[in-house]
């Protein structure tokens, strides 16, 4: 439905903060998959960054407790576990923001060619640049950070760790 | 004024906590319907066998929390952990609502040690970090081959929550290879170590268990798979570090440069074992209930 209320509610569901990196917005994330009104009520569908994401609940929360502040009395809130997340539903300007607060963005999700998930014995050469100094010499320092949707780097010229949201 | 504890405990406002006071089903507003032509009790019982693989070998990891031996590995461990009780919570959900009674908590938590149907190597109990990275890198193999096929299975939650799973299993997989290869490769001591765990893991039949086909699998045709089906690819997997780490002449049969006597029955936990009640019970559940001979 695109009726002007319901594009109102889609505003506001998608300008909702993520829990754990609040710099960005739910559409900034990619994680809102849909916002649709019906009489009487409003169906926000989310997905899953990770199986695990311990921020599901709070993000249901935080988008209730939005759209009510908006006027909508009734929100249900659901969730859709197909077709899985992916860091390439980050916006551009989800990019910026998380570059902004000096963390790396992602770079392209990796495309599997047909047969078994390549196994990788060495990590990867880093492509990643530093959100600071902007330096492309950086290494791995571990690729599971503070959550499971980032890693941790250092800049071997600027010597600043950071953070970086890993393909997936 | 009311007293401090009462905003602790205003159960009206759980967006006052972090991550609220409870949890909700991660399945909630997933469209659970099982396509018709699947028997529901078989296809509880499947999820119910692999919900438990996850959650009892992210209890073992959990284990390793306060452990580990650099905080980044503590990182590492404690986000895969992690995953792998996402993915347990969602498939123990799929059983409680196929198998129309209970929920994810009462299959967590209210069943006796003897009713769990996970595989043995997700309960068995690491001796030190060189055993948990190679039984890691063994489950986490078995695991993604199993998941990468399930994208496919004739369930759509079954086949979503593999999908998703299959990008996590990615990176435990990666974490838990390099980690073999700079052990096996890399000092007497370290190799040493990784040699007397490999030994350990392989020797028993903990691998034949992992690749026995369970007769709810072989029910389920279109949705289960054949485990037997991805063992050459597992195994291509496992043998593809263990050159590389330097391992695949000996393993098992030559005595641990470290000093660590060679493993006999299940090695302490870590740490030294006083922590480990509820481990002991997995144990036991595994090795009196191997899901292969589970009727």
């Amino acid at each position: 439905m695109t009726s002007a209320a319901a594009s109102t509610a889609a505003t506001v569901a998608a300008g909702v903060a993520d829990p754990e990196m609040p710099m960005l917005t739910l559409g900034d994330l990619g994680i809102l998959r849909g916002v649709d009104e019906e009489p009487g009520r409003v169906i926000v569908t989310i997905t899953p960054t990770y199986s695990g994401c311990p921020a599901m609940q709070t993000i249901r929360d935080d988008l209730t407790v939005a759209l009510r502040a908006a006027g909508y009395r009734e929100v249900e809130v659901r969730t859709v576990l197909t077709p899985a997340w992916t860091t390439d539903w980050i916006t551009a300007d989800g990019h910026d923001k998380l570059a902004a607060a000096g963390i790396s963005p992602p770079g392209p999700a990796p495309r599997r060619a047909a047969g078994p998930v390549p196994l990788t014995l060495v990590p990867r050469a880093s492509a990643i640049s530093c959100p600071r100094c902007g330096s492309p010499e950086t290494e791995t320092i571990t690729p599971f950070s503070a959550t499971a949707c980032r890693s941790l780097h250092r800049c071997t010229v600027c010597l600043e760790p950071f953070e970086h949201v890993k393909e997936i | 004024m009311a007293d401090a504890y009462e905003s602790l405990t205003d159960h009206e406002d759980d967006a006052r906590w972090a991550y609220g006071t409870g949890f909700s089903d991660p399945l909630a507003g997933v469209d659970t319907t099982v396509p018709s032509g699947i028997d529901h009790e078989d296809l509880a019982a499947y999820c119910l066998m692999l919900g438990d693989d996850a959650l009892i070998m992210s209890h073992r990891l959990q284990q390793w929390v306060t452990r580990a031996p650099e905080t980044e590995d503590e990182l590492a461990i404690a986000n895969i952990a992690l995953d792998l009780l996402g993915q347990a919570r969602l498939l123990l959900s799929r059983a409680a609502f196929v198998s129309g009674s209970g929920d994810e908590d009462s299959l967590a938590y209210l069943r006796p040690a003897s009713q769990f149907r996970n595989v043995n190597l997700a309960a068995r109990a690491d001796a030190d970090f060189a055993h948990l990275v190679a039984r890691l890198l063994m489950f986490s193999s078995w695991r993604l081959a199993l998941f990468d096929r399930l994208t496919g299975a004739a369930d759509p939650v079954l086949s979503a929550i593999a999908a998703k799973g299959v990008k996590e299993l990615t990176y435990h997989r990666d974490y838990a290879a390099q980690w073999v290869l700079r052990l096996g490769d890399g000092t007497e001591i370290s190799r040493g170590r990784m040699r007397a765990a490999v030994g350990d893991l392989l020797g028993g039949s903990l691998v034949d268990e992992l690749f026995a086909v369970h007769e709810v699998e072989e029910r389920l045709a279109g949705v289960a798979v054949s485990p037997g089906g991805v063992k050459e690819e597992v195994l291509s997997v496992w043998g593809q570090v263990m050159r590389a780490a330097t391992l695949a002449e000996g393993v098992g049969t030559t005595a641990p440069a470290g000093g660590r006597p060679p493993p006999g029955p299940p090695p302490p936990p870590p740490g030294g074992g006083g922590h480990d009640c509820a481990g002991g019970a997995f144990a036991r559940a595994g090795s009196a209930f191997p899901r292969a001979g589970w009727a």
